[in-house]
């Protein structure tokens, strides 16, 4: 029966070719009016970055009689000496090192948990799975009693070091090493005589670049996404990230409302990075959803 | 490629496969593991385990404040002072029923419309799956302050078009009241996780053996039951998963109800328990209370997810 009609059976109308189009008309409308829901803050987002403070509050935002996209934006970058400028490339060191390196990091690590014996592994292991189970949002404030402890509160490395920890990558590492690199492979580096670290570096490395790639998206969006932290370990506005520098300026803004336009502006080119690295490296990041979402 | 190569390579003489590895490649492959653990293990303890380890103490001192004057309050031991202070303090108490109040409308909201949506886009009745998945996933790639921002943006009167439209058809709505503000920001939070979940669920149903819709079809169950009755069970994993994801990032809520804090008088400092914590270590600079507080939101936050673990563990094996 099912050769009859192997790939149809599923638009096949069973309950006649009238229900069929009523519920292909809802399911159609359910989906159209959800995606108009993501877009339309967006697309306003788009729209009211082009207008001036007047024009922001006064006139109807569709309307695109004074276009000033260009001077939000020489505004934006002149604004309180160029602080955005900042914001921007500390946003990108702590997002794009941060996120490279981590990831590095929880990859080795994954490795070494999918294809090592070593004493104590589980319970290390059962360590990392605690440690996905803990928003980094709870730990926010211990590091920062420890920072201050130590004197580094209110330093570049305060948010950089913690922000590499990403235990999710490791669960997922390990979970991508055992699909994507098969064990013959490391017996036939090792019967050529190749060191296992050296094995690692030319052969797993290389096998797991799209596993790689997962984490780093995955660790990239966190750090980009990061508030808390900064928040509470950052008072020197130099080494604000964009998240906590557009907040101090909309908090400005309630007092001066020449900051409106600005933190529109300002919020729009923030957005731009990850939608970017999302495009560019789409084809990795649903590997890794599924990846992450089987047991 | 190279697992053709490989699988060549591999078929040394079984013997030599069955030998156990010699005494110097354990010991190479013991070294190997430490060498690429070790990085991850230093984070391990250095942003996890001291941290967690030094709030726990911390939380059972506490300054003593009879000094005061002379080098200012030295630091003593208050045994559970801090814990007690906490628990007492009807801002947390309150911080938490709002949290749960905020779990109950936002983790069953975003987990069946993203459900909704992706079995909506599984079924093979939607056009343009890939342009609609796009969309949705948008606002995932909107860091949580800005969605915060421009929602905030769209909930200001005289800034939001929301509002004019209504205004034209002489309706005012208010979304920073007293009643609208929770389910204002329980909007935000669905915008930014909708799509993201929605993924998840989608990439799940994609995975699954086709055979067995087909043969679901075959018996005559329509299109709803399919989904609802096949479908829906056997993703199971990723559901118990989202939920629980969703459920641990909602306790820890903090980023839209801080910006909130600056527009509305609805929105207290001490909205959430997050919010809370940073009141009391930098508004009140009480360290001991303020680690209390997060031991407690750790301890509550890991008890969570192991119940819903369990849980989810005991009915799989009762279903089979």
């Amino acid at each position: 029966m099912t050769t009859t009609t192997p790939n149809s059976t599923l638009r096949t109308p069973r309950a006649g070719g009238r229900s069929r189009l009523t519920s292909r008309g809802v399911a159609n409308a359910v989906v159209l009016i959800a995606a108009l829901y993501t877009l339309l803050p967006a697309l306003w987002l788009l729209l009211a970055s082009t207008k001036n403070a007047n024009a922001l509050f006064g006139s109807d935002i569709l309307s695109f009689g004074n276009f000033s996209f260009a001077s939000n934006l020489s505004d934006l970058f002149a604004m309180d000496g160029g602080l955005y400028g900042e914001w921007y490339v500390n946003s990108l060191l702590y997002a794009v090192v941060g996120a490279l390196t981590g990831s590095l990091i929880s990859v080795a690590a994954g490795y070494a948990f999918d294809k090592y014996e070593f004493r104590h592994k589980e319970k290390l292991f059962a360590l990392v799975l605690t440690g996905v189970m803990v928003p980094p949002t709870v730990l926010a404030l211990p590091l920062y009693l420890v920072a201050s402890g130590i004197g580094m509160v209110n330093t570049f490395w305060a948010v950089f070091i913690p922000v590499l920890f990403n235990p999710f990558g490791v669960y997922l590492a390990r979970l991508l090493s055992s699909g994507y690199v098969p064990n013959e492979v490391l017996e036939a580096s090792r019967v050529d005589g190749a060191g296992e670290l050296q094995t690692y570096v030319r052969v797993s490395l290389r096998m797991l670049g799209p596993g790689f790639v997962t984490v780093f998206l995955f660790q990239l969006t966190a750090i980009w996404n990061n508030f808390f932290l900064p928040m509470v370990m950052l008072s020197d506005q130099h080494l604000y990230p964009l998240s906590l520098g557009l907040y101090t300026w909309n908090s400005s803004a309630t007092v001066s409302p020449e900051y409106y336009p600005l933190v529109v502006i300002g919020s729009l080119l923030a957005v731009v990075p990850l939608i970017v690295a999302f495009v560019m490296l789409q084809r990795y990041w649903k590997s890794g959803l599924t990846a992450g979402s089987v047991k | 490629m190279s697992t053709v190569i490989s699988s060549k390579r591999t078929a040394p003489p079984p013997a030599a496969a069955a030998e156990p590895p010699s005494r110097t490649g354990r010991r190479q492959q013991r070294i190997a593991a430490a060498v690429l653990l070790t990085p991850f293990t230093a984070l391990l303890v250095a942003v996890f385990l001291v941290p967690v380890g030094y709030a726990i103490y911390l939380s059972f001192f506490g300054e003593d404040h009879e000094g005061l004057g002379f080098g200012g309050g030295r630091t003593v031991f208050t045994g559970l002072r801090s814990y007690l202070a906490v628990l007492q303090d009807p801002s947390f108490l309150t911080g938490f029923g709002t949290i749960a109040l905020y779990c109950v409308i936002f983790v069953p909201l975003v987990v069946l419309s993203a459900l909704a949506i992706a079995l909506l886009l599984d079924s093979g009745l939607v056009r343009l799956r890939r342009t609609a998945q796009m969309l949705l996933y948008l606002p995932h790639a909107v860091p949580g302050i800005i969605a915060a921002v421009l929602w905030l943006y769209l909930y200001t009167p005289g800034l939001s078009p929301i509002i004019k439209v209504f205004a034209q058809a002489d309706i005012t709505i208010d979304f920073l009241g007293l009643h609208t503000v929770l389910p204002s920001i329980v909007n935000i939070a669905l915008w930014s996780g909708l799509g993201y979940n929605m993924i998840i669920f989608y990439a799940a149903l994609q995975a699954l053996p086709r055979e067995v819709i087909e043969a679901a079809t075959i018996d005559g169950a329509g299109g709803i039951r399919t989904a609802l009755q096949v479908k829906v069970p056997i993703i199971r994993g990723s559901l118990v998963m989202v939920c629980m994801f969703s459920l641990i990032g909602a306790l820890q809520l903090f980023t839209e109800p801080m910006l909130m804090n600056q527009a509305t008088p609805m929105v207290n400092s001490r909205f959430t328990p997050n919010m809370y914590i940073y009141d009391a270590a930098f508004r009140r600079n009480n360290y001991g209370l303020a680690s209390a507080a997060s031991v407690i939101l750790l301890i509550v936050t890991c008890a969570l997810s192991y119940a819903v673990t369990r849980w989810s563990g005991r009915r799989e094996r009762s279903a089979r």
